[in-house]
């Protein structure tokens, strides 16, 4: 229980470190974008979403930086993010609302599938050191070095077209209303293979060299030779002795590999036109809409420090040692 | 001069070696051997690889096999750079992190330790958005400055191991002064994981500067791959079918972060043998039967199936 609330107290003070990084990446940055932004939509825009934007940007040169930084955290508190250029008159919040169920369900489905199969190839490639899983090296390597998108660009070329049953960009039929029912759900199911299949290919190689090379260490191991010596089987030996200690820094290296399957997400949602954070990114990007990049960075730190908080809950399942102290 | 050689003669860090150094070749001499000026508008519009276009032409005319070897220069130089950024930081925090411990550990730990799980991708993104027009060397010190902090926290873990060696406990308890003790004790013994995180750090910096300029983000007057997928994307080369503008651009990332893993493979390797393929490890025992060679484990040869 003592390891569960340091973490919890390690990813409240992260996101206190974040939240505060995205307060002075735009004060420290020279001349006044978000100010020429709002000349733009002068009369557009009512007093207060400029005054909520004055306070995300520090555009009031008159106050002090601490009493901005107050302003700014009861703001963020309140879930004010600005308002989005790119749709404007949209608030941030919505627009981000939107694009975030697309990026969770797509980085969290490949994300746990990626995990397991990667994972179960590894224990296979580890325990069967010398067989033809030593052959999955090379392969995974080169899928690991090459990049998320442009492992995307050549699947839409490759695979889509016309008459192909995986479309090339979007997240549904543009005829289709987002809703529960018998046509969205398929529809964004089959826009959604070739994107996840793509991240998939992309991040599996390093769960199964980590756990594979982890399998070769664990192997030597003392209890394993232990293991054997009691005449348990083969299977048992493996999964239960090997694999389940093998699988520990994969747990905790899970924080390193999230954030870099979330950019390289971001990436792929770009290429496929996939209505998610990284397409909304880009238009952000494009826009130079400031506030909608702020706000979707702090979403994004958010939701990796939930992921990590969900994988420290699998390491306390999985490691006795942390609930040693009770 | 032995381990060195040693190392070399691992067949994979010595392919990852060759290739890697065909890739710095052309960093230096990409520039003066480009048959094309990369930027020069041509009347060939879109064409696909041929005698005089190697690797086809884009929209304007321009030879893409000149901007992939331009564009060499670029990758290599922020690769390169950004490592060696992140590389010295997390040699900087992970060794005084590990050997002073106490107070300074847990500080330099938490820091490390919030930088690793902010999403690095996205916040080089918003940083290199609000600098506008970043020339290379900002895209490496922004990468740097946000890639370090795994090989610190690997190193931290490394350095705890050894300060309590013997050896480091006796020329602590004959009066060494710390710095001499960490320079010319502690350091070259974590040579290989600091080499294994620099050559980590290279790949995510080239994986990273070429998602930078494939968004469009960068600076616009430099070539790089990422700039050539760029005006790929943004030019519908796949509807027009011009694979020939985006797979030589990707094939060359692969090969070089493939020639940079097995760097990495081979260093992995020399410092725990474990780790390399095995060749044949079914044997033939004397009844016909055969046994799976394992670590930790000693086949007898005349008796029979092994676990069955």
């Amino acid at each position: 229980m003592r390891y569960f609330l340091q973490r919890i107290a390690f990813y409240l003070f992260t996101a206190f470190a974040a939240i505060t990084l995205n307060f002075f990446i735009p004060r420290l940055v020279p001349g006044d974008p978000v100010q020429s932004l709002i000349a733009k939509y002068q009369g557009q825009i009512s007093t207060q979403a400029i005054q909520s934007l004055y306070v995300l940007f520090g555009l009031d040169k008159k106050q002090s930086l601490w009493s901005q930084y107050i302003d700014y955290w009861k703001q963020i508190l309140h879930g004010d993010l600005g308002l989005s250029f790119t749709f404007f008159p949209a608030p941030v919040s919505q627009v981000i609302g939107q694009a975030l169920p697309w990026t969770v369900l797509l980085v969290g489905i490949t994300t746990i599938v990626s995990f397991f199969l990667g994972t179960g190839l590894g224990v296979l490639a580890g325990w069967r050191r010398g067989s033809w899983t030593d052959g999955l090296l090379p392969v995974t390597t080169f899928f690991s070095s090459v990049p998320y998108f442009w492992l995307g660009i050549i699947a839409i070329y490759l695979l889509t077209g016309p008459g192909s049953f995986f479309p090339s960009s979007g997240g549904f039929d543009s005829g289709l209303v987002p809703a529960f029912d018998q046509y969205f759900i398929p529809s964004a199911i089959r826009h959604s293979l070739l994107p996840a299949l793509t991240i998939l290919i992309s991040s599996v190689s390093g769960w199964i060299l980590s756990m594979r090379n982890m399998m070769v260490t664990v192997a030597s191991e003392d209890y394993i030779t232990v293991a054997h010596a009691k005449g348990l089987s083969e299977r048992r030996v493996a999964l239960s002795y090997a694999a389940r200690n093998a699988l520990l820094p994969s747990v905790s290296g899970f924080a390193l590999a999230l954030g870099f399957i979330v950019g390289g997400t971001l990436l792929v949602e770009i290429v496929f036109s996939y209505p998610g954070l990284g397409f909304t990114l880009v238009q952000a990007l494009g826009a130079k809409d400031y506030p909608l990049m702020q706000g979707i960075f702090l979403v994004l730190t958010i939701s990796v420090l939930v992921a990590n908080l969900l994988a420290d809950v699998a390491y306390l399942l999985l490691d006795p040692r942390t609930r040693k102290e009770g | 001069m032995r381990r060195r050689f040693l190392f070399v003669r691992n067949r994979k860090a010595a392919t990852g070696l060759v290739i890697l150094g065909i890739y710095v070749l052309f960093a230096i001499i990409g520039p003066w051997v480009a048959p094309y000026d990369p930027s020069a508008r041509g009347n060939d519009l879109v064409q696909g690889p041929s005698s005089a276009h190697w690797f086809g032409t884009t929209h304007l005319g321009q030879d893409i096999f000149s901007q992939i070897l331009v564009g060499t220069r670029s990758v290599i130089y922020v690769g390169f750079l950004a490592g060696l950024i992140a590389t010295t930081l997390s040699v900087l925090i992970g060794v005084t992190a590990g050997y002073l411990g106490g107070k300074t550990d847990d500080a330099l730990s938490v820091l490390s330790n919030v930088i690793l799980v902010i999403p690095a991708i996205p916040l080089m993104i918003i940083i290199t958005s609000i600098l506008e027009n970043a020339s290379d060397t900002l895209i490496a010190l922004v990468i740097g400055l946000t890639s370090w902090s795994w090989n610190a926290r690997v190193l931290r873990a490394q350095t705890l191991s050894l300060r309590r060696r013997d050896y480091v406990e006796a020329s602590r308890a004959s009066g060494e002064k710390t710095w001499r003790i960490v320079i010319f004790e502690l350091l070259p013994n974590l040579t290989a994981v600091i080499a294994s995180g620099f050559v980590g750090t290279v790949i995510f910096a080239v994986l990273s500067e070429i998602t930078l300029a494939f968004i469009g983000i960068t600076s616009n007057d430099g070539w790089n791959w990422g700039t050539v997928l760029f005006w790929a994307q943004g030019q519908q080369a796949l509807g027009q079918h011009a694979w020939w503008w985006f797979v030589p651009a990707g094939l060359a990332i692969a090969l070089l972060g493939t020639a940079l893993s097995l760097i990495n493979f081979g260093i992995d390797e020399f410092v725990s043998p474990r780790l390399r393929s095995a060749g044949t490890t079914k044997l033939k025992t004397a009844s016909g039967g055969t046994v799976r060679m394992r670590i930790g484990f000693t086949p007898v040869l005349s008796a029979p199936r092994e676990g069955k």
